[in-house]
């Protein structure tokens, strides 16, 4: 075990960039599927964002136009996808998954001259005043200028759903198209420029991983980084700002990953201690919050401990365990963990329906 | 002005044509693709379409045929259950490589003891079970927590590729393989080996997809399952009231189609591919997909279907090699065949009416 070697600030601050392309993401198809639409084709999207713009970055020398490329191709795509549902009124499930498999093959067909080109560079800012705060500083104030404009994007789609008319129609054309049609909005509209939102964003998602993350362009670079970003918005509810929670979390999963692997930190040990401590926030938090402890989360906490002793049993008697494997699966497995766990409730009326106009 | 107006019954002529109508402007679609890479079109097509088929070699194309084709037909016919019934498995591919692994885990457990008729039998059975159990964690997690089937059938694909890197290069490296990674060969080993005739380019899951095809058709036109499966999909409701069981619907579907893969995933690994490697995958279980919807969902089509997408595999490889054509346009080429599917596919449902007057 080889603690002193993750470095705290370091850490959180690669976390708000590894959180990055996967926010970007989730946050155009939160809007997307707030207007009713359900794209499965957000890893489509965003991997021919991720070649479209580094192959922009690459011809002119200029990140910045690769992120804007990146956008448009991304828009493009979803403007397919959104002819096809809208128009053509087919399956948004099927038609999302072939523009999944439609992207892979774009991009690998796109990216072949460009595998293991560098990108050109994008230097981080060094935000004056508020980047020389201690600790703060670096983790928060010194990144580069994407980071902050995911930021902004998402403080931006908070007010444009919440306090914005335009978002209003949005949320009643998700919430109920027939009624919104009765109304008078148009529902098509509202959901192809949704889509086309939802796409751009992608493709910024996918850009920011070969410009900025990796920074090279690779087959398969995103690596369900778009699954993940679909699983993201069921994990925030369908809200911006817990959106913003949960691609920070899932970029501390995916940090800490690759700190542990370089650490050799046990990972047995990692995770009986986090069960541990759910056992112990289960009975807390019920006795603060409802001010009772259930019968149910005693069996809860009791369950966790049990799961907390025996991987502590297992992790001390130095039985096989292949750590390499578990941590790079980790993100995935996590992934399906929140979905069983936030598996309910406040999903748009009418996501994944397709809305015809019969009169 | 274009209007679309709901049939009272979907089109039998359209749903046969709509495919047809499809992979003809996929061509033309192709072509320009094709074109606009610097290969000629026309010559691209023919070596895709025409060669594999027809041509001058077509006795070493044609058994490739069955080795592509098998893999695809089976585990499409195994997602054909679940997108009728609106179950969305798109983890095939991870299914197929579980079940790769187990079913080589029982091979590779016997060698090099000789006994073609309990070892193969018992891998099948692995290799089955294997795919099963991977695809019963979305199928229970979706009946015990609601949760997204979609979602997490696909990130088990992640984990299962994480495994197979992790087995290839680990537990089941060869310890002869002078450090190459990669297990033994199974397809040499006369106990393990799934061929049959490997001069014909039959093998186990070319019997296993063809059993599999009259299975399904059995179960669409005459089994209860099969008329429940189609109801669930239809009216969920009506499906409701006349009790079906959800839960059971969701099980069966996701298992069969987890076995179908795993067992594909296992007569290729066992044959084909030979052995296991970090990429012995290809991407079938993402291709069947496009081979179940291509197919209608009916076990007959998606014969066909599987037979025209393993033929665009071949040619694309014959192009590939005589006109440098990419390998990834292929993939291209298959992406855009479900687009135009899916577009045609309106005609089956919708009659286009030319309206006068503006719509509101």
């Amino acid at each position: 075990m080889n603690l002193g070697s993750i470095d705290p600030i370091l850490l959180l601050a690669s976390l708000m960039v590894a959180a990055t392309p996967i926010l970007l993401a989730a946050i155009g198809e939160l809007v997307v599927e707030r207007s009713g639409v359900l794209n499965l084709g957000v890893e489509g999207m965003m991997i021919s964002g991720s070649v479209l713009g580094f192959v922009a970055a690459i011809a002119t020398g200029n990140a910045w136009v690769g992120f804007f490329v990146a956008a448009l191709g991304g828009a493009g795509m979803a403007l397919i996808f959104g002819i096809l549902t809208q128009f053509f009124l087919s399956n948004q499930v099927a038609t999302g998954l072939a523009l999944t498999l439609f992207g892979l093959g774009l991009a690998s067909l796109l990216g072949q001259g460009y595998l293991g080109v560098k990108a050109p560079s994008f230097p981080d800012w060094h935000i004056p005043l508020l980047g020389d705060i201690p600790v703060i500083g670096p983790i928060v104030f010194q990144h580069d200028p994407m980071v902050y404009v995911g930021l902004i994007i998402v403080a931006g789609v908070w007010w444009f759903l919440n306090k914005s008319r335009a978002g209003l129609v949005l949320r009643a054309v998700g919430e109920n198209h027939e009624a919104a049609h009765a109304l008078g909005y148009h529902v098509v509209r509202t959901r192809l420029l949704a889509i086309m939102f939802g796409g751009a964003c992608a493709g910024l998602g996918g850009a920011y991983l070969s410009i900025v993350r990796v920074p090279t362009y690779a087959d398969g670079l995103t690596a369900g980084a778009g699954w993940i970003a679909l699983a993201i918005v069921v994990f925030a509810s369908w809200k911006p700002l817990r959106l913003l929670l949960g691609a920070y979390l899932f970029g501390g999963v995916t940090v800490l990953q690759l700190n542990l692997q370089a650490a050799m930190l046990s990972l047995l040990d990692i995770l009986s201690a986090i069960l541990f401590i759910s056992a112990v926030l289960v009975i807390l938090i019920g006795a603060i919050k409802l001010r009772t402890v259930t019968k149910k989360m005693m069996l809860w906490a009791l369950g966790l401990l049990i799961a907390a002793v025996l991987i502590y049993f297992y992790a001390a008697m130095g039985w096989p365990f292949n750590e390499t494997l578990w941590l790079s699966s980790s993100p995935y497995i996590a992934t399906i963990f929140v979905l069983v766990i936030m598996a309910s409730g406040g999903a748009p009326g009418s996501l994944g329906k397709t809305f015809h106009a019969s009169r | 002005m274009l209007t679309l107006e709901k049939r009272p019954q979907p089109s039998q002529f359209w749903s046969y044509a709509a495919p047809l109508v499809a992979v003809v402007l996929t061509m033309i679609a192709g072509a320009a693709l094709f074109a606009s890479l610097g290969t000629p079109p026309i010559e691209a097509l023919s070596k895709i379409f025409w060669e594999p088929l027809f041509g001058e070699f077509n006795f070493f194309y044609l058994p490739q045929l069955l080795v592509k084709g098998a893999p695809l037909v089976a585990i499409a016919l195994g997602l054909s259950l679940g997108f009728k019934a609106g179950i969305w498995n798109i983890g095939a591919e991870g299914q197929y490589i579980i079940g790769a692994l187990c079913g080589a885990a029982v091979g590779l457990a016997f060698y090099p003891m000789e006994s073609r008729w309990l070892i193969f039998p018992l891998m099948l059975i692995a290799g089955a079970l294997g795919g099963f159990a991977w695809a019963m964690i979305p199928g229970i997690l979706r009946v015990k927590f609601n949760t997204n089937e979609i979602l997490v059938s696909l990130m088990l694909v992640y984990v299962a590729e994480q495994l197979l890197a992790s087995m290839a290069l680990g537990l089941m490296k060869n310890p002869e393989g002078m450090g190459f990674p990669g297990s033994r060969n199974l397809s040499q080993y006369a106990s393990s080996s799934s061929w049959i005739d490997q001069g014909y380019g039959m093998h186990w899951g070319v019997v296993i997809a063809l059993i599999a095809v009259i299975f399904a058709y059995i179960l669409f036109s005459k089994h209860i399952l099969g008329f429940q499966i189609k109801l669930a999909g239809q009216a969920p409701r009506a499906a409701a009231f006349s009790g079906v069981n959800p839960a059971r619907l969701v099980l069966f579907c996701l298992g069969t189609s987890g076995a179908l893969a795993g067992l594909a995933g296992l007569t290729e690994v066992s044959g084909p591919a030979g052995l296991v490697s970090i990429d012995f995958n290809v991407g079938y279980g993402f291709t069947a997909i496009i081979v179940a919807f291509l197919g209608r969902l009916n076990p007959i089509g998606i014969l066909f279907a599987g037979a025209l997408m393993a033929l665009t595999y071949i040619g694309g490889d014959v192009a590939q090699s005589s006109l440098g054509l990419p390998g990834a346009a292929i993939q291209v080429f298959q992406g855009m065949l479900l687009f135009f599917l899916l577009a045609v596919d309106v005609l089956t449902n919708y009659r286009v009416r030319i309206k006068q007057g503006a719509v509101a």
